[in-house]
């Protein structure tokens, strides 16, 4: 085998500068592509603030919903977390709702607990604890506190999502593409409040969908349809006279962990400074 | 899926640690490349022409390793098939929608530099290699581009010199990012801090130039040959100079979360002094930080006094026990992240599997993969400089054709 050594009909120097070409109109033309399909494909951005507030969807007549948790009627019986399940189909080890036990001590010891995420209630209302005799064996307070995906306005876990499987409905509800989902577990990590999985069954990102399948048709989520003390409500926010913009004019409301800005759309009444 | 013990309150959902060895080895073996690619880039680019013995090394170090940081990550995903969907769908607000793009621009990068550093060769031992076989493997790698005359490999320098010049923003940039992904997430307060990047950036340095001293002096000694103490001083020299910055940084912020002491102080607090106590202060800071300063230290400081053997010993341990501080940096970012609960209330344990996906044996094996690349990528390209270096090794008994040897000699 032979090398000729004949000048190529092209110079080298010509050679890069189509190479640079080509690459820099790739780059170029690339980039304009996936921009510009994003930008199609995206949402219309919500306004969100204002949605969450209660005002409708500019020119169309879609509900806005949201959900409230009053934490000073919930009874700890565990209805909504059995609900849940049976209708969603959660994978044992998990739970898209859950109930916590807040318990206070006279010693400024706080238990919290959850066990089985409350699915079974709370059997031994008051946690054991070996107290010191002089302040007395029992608690000073408690209360349970629901917990289920907050559907934030400014949600990390869409903002993380690599490939756009976690995306927000024109509800405002924060839906997983279970066909899409890569099962990176970056929602996971980035979500503040615990309330994303990575399902076994099927590998990828899960999480309450507010009953998504059942909202759409004119249905409550099952949790809030099991919960016997009225303390979970749900609603379209965008109608001023629906029983949840009711509750939400007339009383003040706590979002989960505010500090770190998602906007949860779940809020809550009667919300502890200790819980997080 | 496995259920770690736990103590005080841990949310219902977060019973698991999702991110687990495999997530510690891809930061770690990145952080490699883009170390073994700066210590290359100081030879090529910024002439420290003491590193000469090894620049030719740590560029195809850097490759090999580049070539199996995805690994791990496929290995992680619930379904790597999925995995291309990151680069034809992805979302623009992700910071990790952007590694399918940043990988591909730096891989871009060091295979056209690494195939213009080795043109002259491949060109040269197309006509001249042993077998018909390996003549003609290299006939495919010259891609149709003979022409070696002194013009050709003016200008190869010149563009090796630009790629270089973004190659190095581009290393720091995918390793810097890499930090990002971590400091970005504002849910975990141990991860969540603008000096992520830096520290994961630093820390990568560290690694690469370790881990190029510690091959270049198993393989000098492995094969007998004198190790260019030079070489080794100046690896020394760069090594200590970025682990004095990487663990002031790290301390820094450790510091800055301990002096500000926000709400989630209390748990770091435990996690730190408790949970990670081993993995953090005796591996990391003592054995991994501490030990290889004063050697590194004591090396380049009393360079004069102490025999060249001595300090090449010195070097190789500190560059051993550096590869473990890295790893162990790693190790407590990723995992130590996810042993607390983001309920601030409770902990998590993390138990090594040895089987499955994510087990220890099949993390050593990717961690080997990068090495059998080297194995044979050594098969093709000569390593440890031009090919008059070992002329034997690659060149057929006659007389080279065309061109005469000499001329090769001179290419950096």
């Amino acid at each position: 085998m032979t090398i000729l050594w004949t000048k190529p009909e092209i110079s080298r120097r010509e050679f890069f500068e189509k190479c640079a070409e080509a690459g820099a109109k790739t780059f170029v033309f690339g980039g304009l592509v996936v921009t510009t399909a994003n930008l199609l494909l995206a949402q219309d951005p919500p306004d969100a603030r204002a949605r969450a507030e209660g005002a409708p969807a500019k020119g169309t007549n879609v509900p806005i919903y949201g959900f409230v948790v009053d934490t000073t009627k919930c009874i700890g019986c565990g209805s909504c977390v059995r609900a849940c399940r049976d209708e969603n189909n959660v994978p044992d080890g998990f739970t898209r709702t859950w109930v916590e036990q807040y318990t206070f001590f006279p010693n400024g010891e706080i238990i919290v607990n959850s066990p089985n995420g409350g699915a079974d209630g709370f059997g031994e209302d008051i946690p054991n604890r070996n107290m010191p005799e002089e302040l007395g064996q029992l608690p000073v307070r408690g209360f349970f506190v629901p917990k289920l995906c907050n559907h934030c306005i400014n949600t990390p876990c869409i903002q993380v999502c690599p490939v756009g499987a976690s995306y927000v409905t024109k509800e405002g509800v924060v839906l997983i593409d279970q066909e899409r989902c890569v099962g990176c577990g970056y929602c996971v990590q980035a979500c503040p409040f615990g309330s994303r999985y990575i399902n076994p069954q099927t590998n990828t990102a899960d999480k309450c969908t507010w009953c998504y399948h059942r909202i759409t048709k004119g249905m409550l989520p099952a949790c809030v349809q099991a919960c016997p003390a009225k303390a979970r409500i749900f609603g379209n926010v965008s109608d001023p006279n629906s029983e949840i913009s009711q509750i939400l004019a007339n009383n003040r409301v706590q979002v989960l962990k505010s500090y770190l800005g998602t906007n949860p759309r779940t809020r809550y009444i009667g919300l502890d400074s200790e819980v997080i | 899926m496995h259920h770690y013990v736990t103590q005080g309150y841990v949310l219902p959902n977060q019973a698991h640690i999702y991110w687990t060895m495999m997530i510690v080895l891809y930061p770690y073996i990145t952080g490699i490349v883009a170390g073994a690619f700066i210590i290359s880039s100081l030879h090529h680019v910024f002439d420290r022409d003491e590193l000469k013995p090894v620049s030719r090394f740590a560029m195809l170090m850097a490759l090999a390793f580049l070539l199996c940081a995805p690994l791990p990550l496929l290995a992680h995903l619930g379904h790597p098939e999925r995995a291309l969907s990151i680069m034809f769908t992805p979302n623009v607000t992700s910071a990790m929608a952007g590694f399918g793009f940043i990988y591909s621009i730096y891989l871009f990068i060091l295979v056209v530099e690494i195939w213009l550093l080795y043109r002259v060769d491949i060109v040269f031992l197309a006509s001249n290699a042993k077998s018909e076989m390996m003549r003609r493997l290299y006939w495919v790698m010259a891609l149709g581009v003979t022409e070696i005359s002194d013009e050709a490999k003016a200008l190869d320098r010149k563009v090796m010199l630009f790629l270089a010049a973004i190659g190095v923003p581009a290393a720091c940039f995918l390793h810097g990012y890499v930090g990002f992904l971590f400091g970005a997430i504002k849910a975990n307060p141990w991860w969540a801090s603008p000096l992520m990047p830096v520290i994961f950036l630093l820390s990568a340095i560290v690694s690469g130039i370790a881990m190029v001293m510690v091959c270049y002096l198993i393989v000098q000694w492995f094969n007998k040959r004198p190790v260019d103490s030079e070489c080794a001083q100046s690896m020394m020299e760069s090594a200590w100079y970025f682990l004095m910055v990487d663990v002031a940084l790290e301390g820094l912020e450790l510091l800055n979360h301990a002096y500000m002491a926000n709400h989630d102080w209390d748990i770091m607090k435990h996690l730190i002094v408790d949970k990670l106590f081993v993995s953090l202060f005796v591996v990391q800071f003592l054995i991994g930080s501490v030990v290889p300063f004063v050697l590194l230290g004591t090396a380049v400081v009393f360079k004069n006094r102490i025999p060249a053997g001595v300090r090449n010993v010195m070097g190789f341990v500190s560059g051993l026990l550096l590869l473990v501080q890295v790893l162990a940096m790693r190790w407590n970012v990723v995992i130590g992240g996810q042993m607390f609960s983001k309920s601030f209330r409770g902990f998590l344990d993390f138990h090594i599997d040895i089987y499955g996906r994510e087990g220890l044996l099949a993390v050593l094996f990717l961690f080997s993969l990068p090495f059998i690349a080297m194995l044979v990528f050594s098969r093709v390209l000569p390593l440890w400089g031009p090919i008059s270096t070992f002329p034997t090794r690659w060149l057929r008994d006659r007389p080279p054709e065309y061109v005469p040897l000499g001329s090769f000699t001179k290419f950096k």
